[in-house]
């Protein structure tokens, strides 16, 4: 894992963090460091619960199945953005892996408690707006957004 | 109740000495080992019963804000585990006990059922 910018401005701010293929030592530090970095900014506490289960399984699921890729993190005043791209190798039936408890995860990935066809749909039970967009030979994007309530908003009447 | 309390009525071994676990409260338990389950369904502030030991363990715990997780049947977590719990503040138990019987013994003791 690493930030490879972050970029902040006035209400906004933003991180992005490389994900390595089958990097498990590091797996987690992603999501550990989007939290914290919320917390830091005084996110809603819900918020911070529903983003961090989305960013924990978009970042083992490009660990788990994909060649690597990147996690982007945007925040501002109305809500938390969370993009998550692979490099593939995509898939093919997106339908059919949206199915709670369907999954493509190899017998050492079960072992270690992975795969329990729980990621996805962990992810859009959380999210507010869920997108998923993928491409075999190419990769997946997986986009979410989580809205700040309003009268939660500091400074928001 | 006390996650010390827990530790001593159910004679549970401590794997990270140096994470200090006299404040901690324990406000109800969760027994998977889907780490998907567990980032789902498990509140805050639980006790996390499991056989798995592997790094990412830690990774979910801290997410959940999970304070305490309990490792079954004698096993053993994984050196980089214990390092990485002790790093983070979580507290890695363990127990000779199954899930069932530890989960059964812990649920006992929150719910304040005697014969545990």
């Amino acid at each position: 894992m690493m930030i490879q910018d972050t970029v902040s401005e006035t209400n906004k701010f933003r991180f992005v963090y490389l994900i390595k293929p089958r990097d498990f030592s590091n797996a987690g530090d992603a999501s550990a460091n989007v939290k914290a970095e919320l917390q830091k900014h005084g996110i809603e506490p819900d918020v911070i619960r529903r983003v961090s289960i989305i960013c924990f399984e978009a970042e083992m699921n490009i660990v788990l199945y994909t060649k690597g890729g990147k996690l982007i993190v945007e925040v501002d005043d109305q809500k938390v953005d969370i993009l998550a791209l692979d490099k593939g190798p995509g898939i093919e039936d997106i339908e059919l892996v949206m199915t709670p408890g369907y999954s493509t995860a190899p017998e050492w990935a079960l072992e270690y408690g992975f795969g329990a066809g729980m990621g996805l749909p962990n992810i859009k039970n959380n999210s507010d707006v869920f997108e998923i967009e993928s491409e075999v030979g190419k990769g997946t994007i997986v986009h979410s957004i989580v809205y700040r309530r309003k009268n939660e908003i500091k400074g928001n009447n | 109740m006390k996650l010390k309390e827990i530790i001593e009525r159910c004679n549970l071994r401590v794997f990270t000495p140096e994470v200090n676990f006299e404040d901690i409260d324990i406000t109800g338990g969760y027994t998977s080992d889907l780490l998907s389950d567990v980032m789902a369904a498990c509140e805050a502030g639980s006790i996390w019963v499991t056989i798995q030991r592997h790094l990412n363990i830690v990774a979910v715990a801290k997410l959940k804000e999970i304070p305490a997780i309990l490792i079954t049947r004698g096993l053993v977590p994984e050196k980089s585990t214990i390092e990485k719990a002790q790093a983070e503040g979580v507290v890695l138990l363990g127990t000779g006990l199954n899930s069932f019987e530890a989960t059964g013994k812990i649920y006992c003791l929150l719910k304040g059922i005697k014969g545990a």
